[in-house]
């Protein structure tokens, strides 16, 4: 119990002073975070709503494996993209291990199934009332993409921010493409895990403090920027 | 806590300022990470030598894995046998040895297995071995669990087949390992670095230490620019004769937690 | 303009998984009046809209228009029993069809708002389509399938479990489509819309067509004992 209001005063110590090094992993954990996020949000809302509208003969399959991949272990993710981007790797020559890139990418690989499969379970019951209207009006499929993302724009928000909650408290992966290197891919849970293994227990909990504070803030932004969960709207 | 951020947000002031500088990837092991040596030397290396040194804290064998993909420029490890099958298969130019500290056995304060009167550090694991009391061990191939092995055996006792149900392998960095082991209350092998930094000793103590067998020896060895074409093997070169020269190695036996002395240099002039 | 009536359907026959819906039905749905298709529940009005509409296709035999099809498809709008409300305002509802022909938005927007006025419901313009009432909801819907300005526009019961005023208004606003040269293909369960709306009746029975004819001539006076029987309030199984 000491400990946790040890972090509780290191949490709001480091807050209050604006330390450097905090503000700048901070930076840094939004950077790499809302970057992979809005790439796996491309990717991944679209990819949701074809498969809500779409019949083909390895639809289950398809979405049996996004489900599954939701619960991919981030350090295999890690791993597989360490292999990749490795000097001695098929992408070695890009020369991006250990950079924030690499974070990024392993990120998007991690987040993009879990935003698909809740988009694609939102988009699959608004599909079932838009179904017949949207045939009737002879729309093409890019068409009831659109409309079926634009109006379930606020269930895909909660997919995303989802989203976003897995990546911002990623470590596994991270940790190894990205190395932990102080002042270029440290981000706030490598150094909480970093701190952990110091037996810095106090500061690594701080560290988690403001992990989650950030996390909430960025949530309430979006949700202040969107005007979501007010009444009378979607 | 908070100082040590803010010399550190001096030293990235610093570090940003010379980040246009050239820079080197070294996987290091994380003993030598946590005993805080690295936060001197590399801002006095990048003054020095205008080089940037990252930092890749990993556990030996990863360090080796790093060198032999080229992913780094040089690794800083002490698992000597490793190191020369590293150098052996053509993966590093050369093996260099830079300073060495040693392992240090570590406890519950009212050492119910008696290893404080031991002589040798073989006594003090027989000690453990007959008392029976929780041992926790790295378990995760790195330089200190190989060397934990080596003692073992030398010791005269198994623990690799069918391990002793006393004997538990965290599978875990240093760090993990010692917070295992403090929170079960056992026994546990750790480099002195690591410990004098560690944050949560709750209990524990250092109860043995000081046999030659316990000696740390670190090495560095450059990434062969001949399979990597891609390494920065000049800047891995400069840093090693830094690390080697005179100011390099005051600096590293300087250095001092709380008091006392953690690494002895012993670079020696390159044949 | 072109004009894309009749509507012919050939011996069309719809079955689903192996079930036999409706038909073959033959018969020619042309511009005029009204018409109006009447039935017992489940004989299968539903479908035979869907079928005119294309919504379901033809298991066997034929349905065609005097135009190709691409052509057919944008002369002709659908209202259904339920208002499917898309989860946006009433006038981007209202404005939806015409972006999907690709009208500009502001364009689509200042249409949609004048068709809300005239159906009167320029008070909520800005409102969430789904806080409408129900009369309030099928008014949109018809708004809606009227504003790409359709040759033949087919309903199926709009006016179902509504409350007069709400039943009133809406064959206004269909008196009014119709006045303007608008083919209006209506199902109903409601006699009495049957004999205010109908030029000419479609009375199915038993998976087929029972009897069409003039609404005059079908209500008054109908040929078969079955659809003496509808007209009577018997129940038909």
């Amino acid at each position: 119990m000491n400990d946790l209001w040890e972090g509780v005063a290191a949490a709001f110590w480091l807050v209050v002073m604006l330390d450097a090094d905090l503000m700048e992993i901070t930076a840094r954990s939004l950077q790499v975070t809302l970057t992979a996020v809005v790439i796996a949000a491309a990717l991944g809302l679209p990819m949701g709503a074809w498969l809500a509208i779409n019949r083909f003969r390895f639809r289950r399959l398809t979405i049996a494996v996004l489900n599954a991949l939701m619960g991919l272990p981030p350090v295999v993710v890690g791993l597989v993209v360490y292999i990749m981007l490795s000097r001695s790797g098929p992408l070695g020559v890009l020369n991006l291990l250990f950079t924030p890139t690499a974070m990024v990418i392993a990120q998007v690989i991690i987040v993009t199934p879990l935003i698909a499969s809740i988009a694609h379970q939102a988009l699959r019951d608004l599909w079932a009332d838009y179904h017949d209207l949207l045939i009737s009006l002879n729309t093409t499929k890019g068409q009831r993409i659109r409309a079926l993302i634009w109006d379930a724009r606020r269930s895909l928000l909660t997919a995303t921010l989802a989203g976003f909650g897995r990546a911002i408290g990623e470590v596994g992966a991270i940790m190894i493409v990205g190395g932990n290197i102080d002042h270029l891919t440290r981000v706030l849970t490598t150094a909480i895990s970093l701190e952990t293994s110091q037996g810095n227990f106090a500061l690594a909990l701080g560290l988690g403090f403001v992990l989650i504070g950030l996390a909430i803030a960025a949530n309430l932004a979006i949700h202040t920027l969107s005007r979501t969960e007010r009444a009378g709207r979607w | 806590m908070t100082l040590r951020w803010m010399i550190f947000a001096v030293v990235a002031v610093l570090m940003t300022c010379a980040a246009q500088a050239e820079t080197m990837r070294m996987a290091v092991t994380t003993s030598f990470h946590n005993s805080g040596l690295a936060e001197v030397l590399l801002p006095r290396i990048t003054q020095e030598t205008g080089i940037e040194v990252q930092l890749l804290v990993v556990g030996t064998g990863q360090a080796l894995k790093l060198g032999q993909a080229g992913d780094v420029d040089a690794i800083l490890v002490h698992s000597k046998a490793a190191e020369e099958v590293f150098v052996a298969k053509g993966y590093g130019t050369h093996r260099r040895e830079i300073m060495y500290n040693d392992f240090v056995l570590i406890g519950p304060e009212d050492d119910p297995a008696g290893v404080k009167d031991a002589a040798t550090v073989a006594e003090a694991l027989q000690k453990i071995a007959q008392t029976r009391p929780a041992f926790v061990s790295r378990g995760d191939d790195s330089g200190t669990h190989r060397r934990e092995l080596a003692l073992w055996a030398s010791a005269g006792v198994d623990v690799t087949d069918a391990s002793p149900d006393w004997y538990r392998a965290a599978g875990a960095g240093m760090g993990a390992t010692l917070n295992t082991a403090v929170g079960m209350g056992a026994y546990v092998l750790s480099d002195r670095a690591t410990w004098l930094k560690f944050g949560n000793k709750a209990g524990q103590a250092i109860l043995f230490e000081g046999d030659a067998a316990l000696f740390n020896q670190y090495a560095y060895l450059p990434v062969s620019p001949q399979l990597h074409a891609h390494v920065a093997h000049d800047s891995a070169q400069r840093v090693e004769e830094w690390l080697t020269s005179a100011a390099g190695q005051t600096m590293i036996g300087d250095y001092q937690i709380a008091g006392t002395r953690l690494f002895v240099p012993n670079a020696r002039a390159r044949e | 303009m072109v004009a894309v009536l009749p509507l012919d359907l050939k011996a069309a026959t719809v079955r689903r998984r192996g079930r036999h819906i409706i038909g073959p039905v033959t018969l020619q749905v042309k511009a005029g009046p009204p018409t109006i298709v009447l039935g017992p529940n489940g004989a299968g009005k539903t479908t035979l809209l869907q079928l005119f509409h294309g919504l379901v296709r033809a298991s066997s035999g034929q349905v065609s228009w005097a135009v190709d099809m691409p052509q057919a498809d944008l002369a002709q709008a659908y209202v259904f029993q339920t208002p499917t409300l898309m989860r946006r305002s009433v006038q981007d509802n209202i404005a939806y069809p015409l972006i999907v022909r690709g009208v500009a938005r502001r364009a689509a927007r200042r249409q949609a708002s004048e068709a809300a006025q005239s159906v009167g419901l320029g008070a909520h313009l800005e409102a969430p389509a789904h806080v409408l009432s129900g009369g309030e909801r099928q008014k949109l819907s018809i708004a809606r399938a009227m504003i790409t300005e359709p040759q033949v526009l087919f309903l199926d019961e709009p006016t179902t479990n509504l409350d007069g005023r709400s039943v009133r208004e809406i064959e206004e606003m269909l008196m009014a489509a119709v006045a303007r040269g608008t083919k209006v293909v209506m199902a109903t369960h409601d006699l009495g819309q049957a004999r205010r709306l109908a030029g000419d009746v479609i009375f199915i029975y038993n998976k087929g067509i029972h009897e069409h004819g003039p609404a005059s001539g079908f209500l008054d006076a109908p040929v078969t004992p079955e659809a003496a029987a509808f007209l009577n309030g018997d129940i038909l199984e």
